[in-house]
């Protein structure tokens, strides 16, 4: 058997609870792909949110630790699958690599540790099912091909924005798209793809989160959505819990299955994918009868 | 820790013992952003998913900084921003207002004026969230 | 009072910016009382593990703030010193019986570990040499029984709550961890139980009505005469 290549994976506090469903077939698809996520020992919460203010090395410190993790680790690089833990390592590497100040800075503060480097890069999983993967082999390696299925993307703010950490292209992206059809499924075009979910607001300004929901899921439906993939565990959280009030308060409500963009690809190869939504599940089955059937 | 509530702006500067001046100064400072550089062309806020919560929309907030009027300080604005960077992949003069909206709900969260408080939510109220809503919103809201 | 020995090492420690001279080799508790303090509050077991004697020092001529319990500390030459009696950090009211144990029940009643930065003052605040950022991180996350594992030596000194810049109270929360592990999540002690229901069905009455209605002469002669382990070899024993 061929042996797994190992990634250094940086999990994020969700995915160990909330999440465990990203991670289960986040995990489940690579080893598909001949894949080991190796998860980073003693990493801590990388701060969800990177520290916006120009003197603040203080919530620098924690990303940095996690980054430091991986230097211990011998790798050159972390993986993660929470688009939010991405966003934060992602342009904490900007702030520290490279800047010997403020490596010297924080690596005088965290004196108990090694001296970190500046050199561990990060990369979100898409870009390594895009750029080292690729469509063709994840095509390839399929076993109950998708087709039929209409799948909104909901790329959420933090894999886009800003510039210097997108992945893609910040207004018009393409890599959920291109994921949904190498599985055989239809992307779907709706006005709400790149948009924030309201994010953290959901804490002390639920309704507005439910306003903003009502409006993303409404427009995918619309444009014939049969399922909304997420890459955070944040907009999953938001867009899933708030529709239950949708669908308690709005007569006639038909519910939006949303899933995470693993979970999609979980189902496509038919390994584990955590816990589905039931009308997906329908939905899926009815789809391979027809084309069975046709 | 003392909860703000929805004061004139005068009574803002009042709650945190500055002028407009001085907190100006201090947002270009923290952000590291000329509040000058912006021309009003609004795609900050025809982009803001929050927009229609706000009392001052991010291109109105701006100005009100150039002229220094106070009431942006007793707006809704940088509160109910979620710090998405639509407004700074937009913007022609790349100014990024997230830094703004940052550095302006820094300035009371360094003077221990908390936003969200902690010791009213309950743990009923924290049931249902995830961790990373909760860390984020104390990030943004708690000093 | 014992008097001085001619060649006895003496060492200067400062307490509050008052200096004394104290013998070499004492721990900072008797040194400070060598000096003439009388401890009335910060004072518990004298055998580090109570944690009433929350110490904060200074070495001379070192920038640096560390942290000790006072009976179990050596004192030095030169260290500057303050007691910490007390940490007024208050504890989530719950009722054990009654709360959910599910992931985030930490989160829950402790919500501002969700403020934690990962500076570590804490672990370096801790006289037991417990990881206690790694705790939080794992409660973080949800991880109950790792937060239990982690902070099992904690002696709710409070020095990490008094350091930490995000006001958190590790030692109460790492409490409630503990609680919730060892009421809904250890596995069951079968043997423990099993003697626990052969009590309530009164298998031990008798014998035990026997014992108390017993006179003093009887008992002694019913402790020598009873059922021991055998004996330890001959090299090993010790009377």
């Amino acid at each position: 058997m061929k042996e797994l290549e190992k990634l250094t994976y940086f999990p994020g506090c969700t995915l160990k609870d909330t999440a465990r469903d990203f991670e289960i077939s986040g995990m489940a698809v690579m080893e598909a792909l001949g894949y080991v996520l190796e998860e980073l020992e003693r990493w801590n919460c990388c701060g969800t949110v990177f520290s916006l203010t120009d003197d603040d090395l203080m919530h620098q410190v924690a990303p940095v630790r996690d980054l430091l993790r991986a230097q211990e680790a011998g790798s050159e690089e972390i993986i993660t699958l929470c688009s939010m833990c991405y966003g934060t390592l992602k342009r904490t590497s900007h702030f520290v690599n490279g800047n010997q100040e403020r490596l010297d800075k924080l690596n005088a503060f965290m004196d108990k540790e090694i001296d970190y480097e500046g050199k561990v890069s990060v990369h979100h999983l898409l870009e390594v099912l895009r750029d080292r993967i690729g469509w063709e082999k994840i095509e390839e390696r399929m076993t109950n091909p998708l087709e039929g299925l209409n799948v909104a993307p909901f790329y959420g703010c933090t894999l886009l924005r800003p510039q210097e950490i997108a992945i893609d292209d910040t207004d018009a992206p393409s890599v959920l798209q291109d994921l949904t059809t190498a599985l055989w499924a239809t992307p779907v075009d709706y006005p709400y793809a790149v948009e924030c979910c309201g994010a953290y607001q959901v804490v002390d300004h639920r309704e507005v989160i439910v306003e903003r929901t009502h409006r993303i899921l409404s427009a995918a439906r619309r444009a014939g959505a049969d399922v909304v993939i997420a890459s955070c565990p944040l907009c999953h959280h938001n867009l899933r819990d708030t529709q239950k009030e949708l669908i308690r308060t709005i007569p006639d409500y038909e519910e939006m299955p949303i899933i995470y963009f693993t979970q999609l690809m979980a189902l496509a190869y038919g390994v584990e994918a955590g816990k589905i939504p039931t009308s997906l599940k329908a939905k899926i089955k009815h789809l391979q009868t027809v084309k069975g059937e046709g | 820790m003392i909860k703000k509530k929805e004061a004139a702006g005068e009574e803002q500067l009042a709650l945190l013992e500055l002028s407009m001046d001085e907190i100006v100064d201090k947002i270009e400072e923290l952000s590291g952003q000329n509040v000058f550089d912006c021309y009003q062309c609004g795609m900050c806020s025809a982009g803001c998913p929050m927009a229609d919560e706000m009392d001052l929309l991010p291109n109105q907030v701006l100005h009100a900084l150039q002229v220094k009027d106070p009431d942006v300080m007793s707006a809704n604005s940088m509160w109910i921003c979620a710090s998405c960077y639509t407004c700074q992949v937009r913007c022609p003069k790349e100014v990024d207002l997230a830094k703004v909206m940052e550095a302006m709900r820094q300035i009371y969260l360094r003077k221990q004026l908390d936003h969200v408080p902690l010791d009213d939510l309950s743990h009923r109220e924290i049931r249902h969230l995830p961790q990373i809503a909760v860390v984020a919103s104390f990030r943004k809201k708690t000093g | 009072m014992a008097s001085k020995k001619p060649d006895k090492e003496m060492i200067h420690i400062h307490v509050m910016g008052k200096t004394y001279e104290v013998p070499a080799g004492l721990t900072i508790m008797d040194a400070m009382e060598y000096a003439g303090y009388r401890f009335t509050r910060g004072a518990g077991c004298r055998s580090g593990f109570c944690g009433a004697c929350s110490t904060v020092y200074r070495h001379e001529g070192d920038y640096r703030l560390q942290f000790a319990l006072a009976c179990q500390e050596t004192a030095q030459d030169g260290m500057y010193l303050v007691q910490l009696p007390f940490t007024p950090a208050p504890r989530a009211e719950y009722d054990i019986e009654k709360i959910n144990p599910k992931e985030n029940v930490l989160l829950q009643y402790y919500p501002e570990i969700a403020r934690c930065v990962s500076c570590n003052t804490c672990t370096k605040a801790c006289p037991q040499d417990i990881q206690v950022m790694d705790y939080i991180q794992a409660a973080l996350r949800g991880d109950i029984a790792k937060t239990a594992e982690l902070s099992f030596d904690c002696i709710q000194c409070g020095l990490c709550s008094m350091r930490c810049p995000a006001d958190i109270k590790h030692y109460h929360m790492a409490q409630m961890a503990r609680r919730i592990y060892g009421r809904y999540m250890s596995p069951v002690p079968q043997h423990l139980e099993d003697r626990l229901q052969e009590i309530a069905e009164g298998k031990f009455d008798a014998e035990l009505d026997r014992l108390v209605s017993m006179s003093r002469k009887e008992l002694e002669e019913a402790y020598a005469a009873r059922v021991r382990e055998e004996a330890p070899a001959e090299s090993e024993k010790s009377e």
